[in-house]
């Protein structure tokens, strides 16, 4: 699909190549990430008033700058089988930790000529491998923080709007997981023997079932009134959610569709934990500034259930802050998974996420510093994007 | 006050007590109780000796009565083994079993015996904190005047050319965690490959091979700007966005305010309304905010001390939990748990302290 793109005529087939020619290459290599930024960006300038919220980020500079780095790496994330230039985990060679531009030793016809910015210790392609490690990121981070906030939401509705004894209980909570120290508690959590213990799967089946807990109040507290809706949204609520939980959670999906490395399960009920309490004391402030506005007051006035009033009354008007908080705590999670990573937990060595990359980058780092250096680089580029897109977002809708 | 201060810390106890169990819980876990047998006996253990090494080293029973135990609130186990000799939590190894004290746990300052360090808990932990707190001090000095000043900055004109850049910067730190930016940090200024070093010693600028040294081990026995300023650096950076940008949310919501409209219309000069008028009332937020920022700042000298070998308190935290040292890791996590509640607890009263308008009953 490359041969789209013409050819350099000044990169020589048997020479390093300079910063310029590297630079030249991955712009290339990357064209996929290019067409659908280009897509995305006409389409959205072109409707950006009929779009709501998301239309208006194209009103403010930093939103924009923000969104294009995001996008720049979901993008990179989808296409990554396409635009890497070596399988991430095949050994090139012998030569350890190849400089960016050195040429691939005994390269095979129809392989890739160089490594675009070298080699790590194993003279594996850093270029691919952080390729492939924003799609491990990019996928693990949005899911936990999206797991965090149903479980933060869940929890943080009915002690704001109910409060008393349930508030002072899961705030208690909320505040112990808070006081721990998040090194020591991922150091305890996420370790070999705790899955042993069977301790990160009982967490997982308490986490994993808010989620479902969540969807079938929110449908139950609507359509109660008209049985035949009610009894489908919840009934296929119930249906996708504990198959999906099934296999999440215990691993034991009869149709093995949903399923999760012990691992895996085990840094991402880690992150989940970490993050709800937040979302929780977040939420739980919200509630308790809406709960006096005269719109609540009036659906307590027509009878309406508390379920309905959180969830359909005072949620969608607590969303901006939510969301904004959304995008904040995406790139919070991406350090924790950089910073489990850095510390070698719950990971693969030769996994090619950001973190462990790094970690196993800095062992020779004031030699050759790519190896580590260009995770570094991508995931703090990932992290100002979202920043920057909260920034944007939390402005945007200051406005109105 | 005194009642409110009270309050809290009960609550504090309560929640140091959950805390330490939890962390006594899962640090005492069957498995690792397994490997520390092994490791403190012999590998090659059978199943047998391995659960009778648990007992006679007091490692069985209840979670509960062991944690008591170690709290010192329970009276320690004693064992004699078949050749008479009594050995018990209390009793050293030349002690007379009969002179023994009976509770010996935390609240008797018994914090237990590193297997790694091979020295007392109390020692290494007394050791490693003095390390740390120097780093922790030379951040602080660092870290807290520049993100004022940058807040302050940014705050005082919302929306000037000014306001556009600080704001980018200190987001831009706020997206560098430890780890980049002690990586990024190292590449430029310490390594003799790449960065600044190799022109400034092309030059003759430096006699050394780096401007910046890439460990900070020798700054244990004394501090040098060239052995602790990338450390420093590091951690520094990705705090100073974060309160950065809280002074400034509270320096432009100082800013609109009605008094300092009245001050400028009395005539008084801009320079003289933000630091007489504006500033103290700006300040408020931004100290609670320093306050919470410690147990982040936890986290970072975790990764940092990691980072550059500097042999403090995060560095003996992962070292003890890589090398599953059991009692340094309770006595690691006491530490760090009371001195997060501590500091919540101070930016609490701070925050009553500083600000008349609140009221507590």
């Amino acid at each position: 699909m490359s041969s789209l793109i013409p050819e350099f005529g000044w990169a020589d087939m048997s020479e390093p190549l300079s910063w310029a020619a590297i630079f030249g290459l991955m712009a290339k290599q990357f064209w996929p990430v290019w067409v659908a930024l280009a897509v995305t960006f006409a389409l959205s300038f072109r409707f950006k008033r009929r779009l709501g919220l998301y239309g208006k980020l194209f009103d403010s500079p930093v939103a924009i700058v923000g969104f294009a780095i995001v996008m720049f790496w979901v993008f990179t994330a989808i296409f990554a089988n396409v635009i890497m230039t070596f399988d991430p985990l095949a050994q090139l060679g012998s030569v350890k930790n190849p400089l960016p531009g050195a040429v691939v030793p005994d390269g095979v016809e129809g392989q890739y000529k160089w490594f675009l910015l070298g080699g790590d210790h194993l003279a594996r392609d850093v270029f691919s491998r952080m390729v492939m490690g924003a799609r491990q990121v990019l996928i693990i981070a949005p899911a936990a923080t999206t797991f965090a906030f149903l479980v933060g939401i869940t929890l943080g509705l009915p002690a704001g709007y109910i409060g008393g004894r349930l508030d002072t209980a899961l705030s208690f909570l909320a505040n112990l997981v808070l006081a721990f120290p998040v090194i020591l508690l991922f150091y305890l959590l996420v370790t070999p023997e705790i899955r042993n213990t069977g301790i990160p799967v009982v967490l997982a089946a308490v986490l994993f079932l808010i989620p479902i807990a969540f969807f079938a109040i929110l449908f139950q507290s609507r359509f109660h009134t008209s049985p035949n809706k009610r009894n489908l949204y919840v009934g296929i609520t119930l249906v996708l959610g504990l198959w999906a939980y099934s296999g999440l959670a215990f691993n034991a999906d009869p149709l093995g569709v949903w399923g999760m490395d012990p691992n895996l399960l085990n840094v991402f009920v880690s992150v989940v934990f970490v993050n709800a309490p937040t979302v929780f004391r977040i939420v739980r402030g919200i509630v308790m500034d809406i709960k006096s506005r005269d719109y609540v007051a009036a659906g307590q006035t027509r009878g309406e259930k508390a379920w309905y009033i959180m969830l359909w009354e005072i949620l969608p008007n607590a969303r901006g802050p939510l969301i904004v908080d959304y995008c904040l705590r995406i790139g919070y999670t991406t350090i924790l998974l950089g910073t489990l990573g850095f510390f070698g937990l719950g990971v693969t060595p030769e996994s090619p996420d950001w973190g462990s990359t790094i970690n196993a980058g800095r062992k020779l780092l004031s030699m050759v510093p790519h190896p580590a250096v260009v995770p570094a680089l991508a995931l703090m580029s990932l992290v100002l994007g979202l920043n920057l897109l909260a920034d944007g977002l939390r402005e945007e809708s200051l406005k109105d | 006050m005194l009642a409110f201060v009270i309050r809290r810390l009960g609550v504090m106890l309560v929640t140091a007590l959950v805390l330490t169990f939890v962390v006594f819980y899962l640090t005492n876990l069957a498995p690792n109780l397994e490997k520390l047998a092994r490791s403190e006996g012999s590998v090659r253990m059978t199943d047998a000796a391995v659960a009778s090494w648990l007992d006679e080293h007091g490692h069985t029973g209840s979670v509960f009565y062991r944690y008591a135990e170690w709290l010192g609130a329970a009276p320690g186990w004693v064992r004699t083994d078949e050749k008479g000799v009594t050995r018990g939590l209390c009793i050293g190894q030349r002690d007379d079993p009969a002179l023994a004290p009976k509770r010996c746990g935390i609240f008797q300052g018994n914090w237990g015996f590193s297997t790694v360090f091979k020295k007392t808990v109390l020692y290494s932990l007394g050791k490693s904190m003095a390390a740390t707190g120097w780093l922790m001090l030379a951040v602080m000095l660092v870290m807290v005047p520049i993100a004022l000043v940058i807040g302050v900055l940014a705050g005082m004109r919302e929306g000037s050319r000014t306001d556009r850049v600080l704001s980018t910067f200190s987001i831009a730190t706020s997206a560098t965690p430890e780890y980049v930016s002690g990586v990024i940090l190292v590449a430029l200024l310490a390594s003799p490959a790449t960065g600044l070093s190799p022109l400034l010693a092309q030059w003759g600028w430096i006699g050394k091979k780096t401007l910046f040294m890439g460990t900070a081990t020798s700054a244990m026995d004394h501090i040098t700007f060239w052995n602790f300023g990338l450390p420093v650096a590091t951690i520094a950076l990705y705090g100073v966005g974060y309160i950065a940008r809280m002074t400034r949310a509270s320096m432009t919501e100082v800013m609109t305010q009605q008094y300092i409209r009245t001050a400028r219309l009395k005539g008084v000069s801009f320079r003289q309304v933000v630091l007489r008028h504006a500033l103290r009332n700006a300040m408020i937020a931004p100290f609670t905010v320093i306050m919470l920022q410690f147990p982040y700042l936890l986290n970072g000298v975790v990764i940092t001390e990691t980072l550059f070998n500097y042999k403090g308190f995060g560095w003996m935290l992962v070292t003890a939990a890589g090398n599953n040292d059991i009692e340094m890791l309770l006595g690691a996590s006491v530490v760090a748990v009371i001195f997060v509640l501590l500091t919540q607890l101070i930016s609490d009263i701070g925050y009553v302290f500083l600000n008349p308008r609140i009221r507590l009953g």
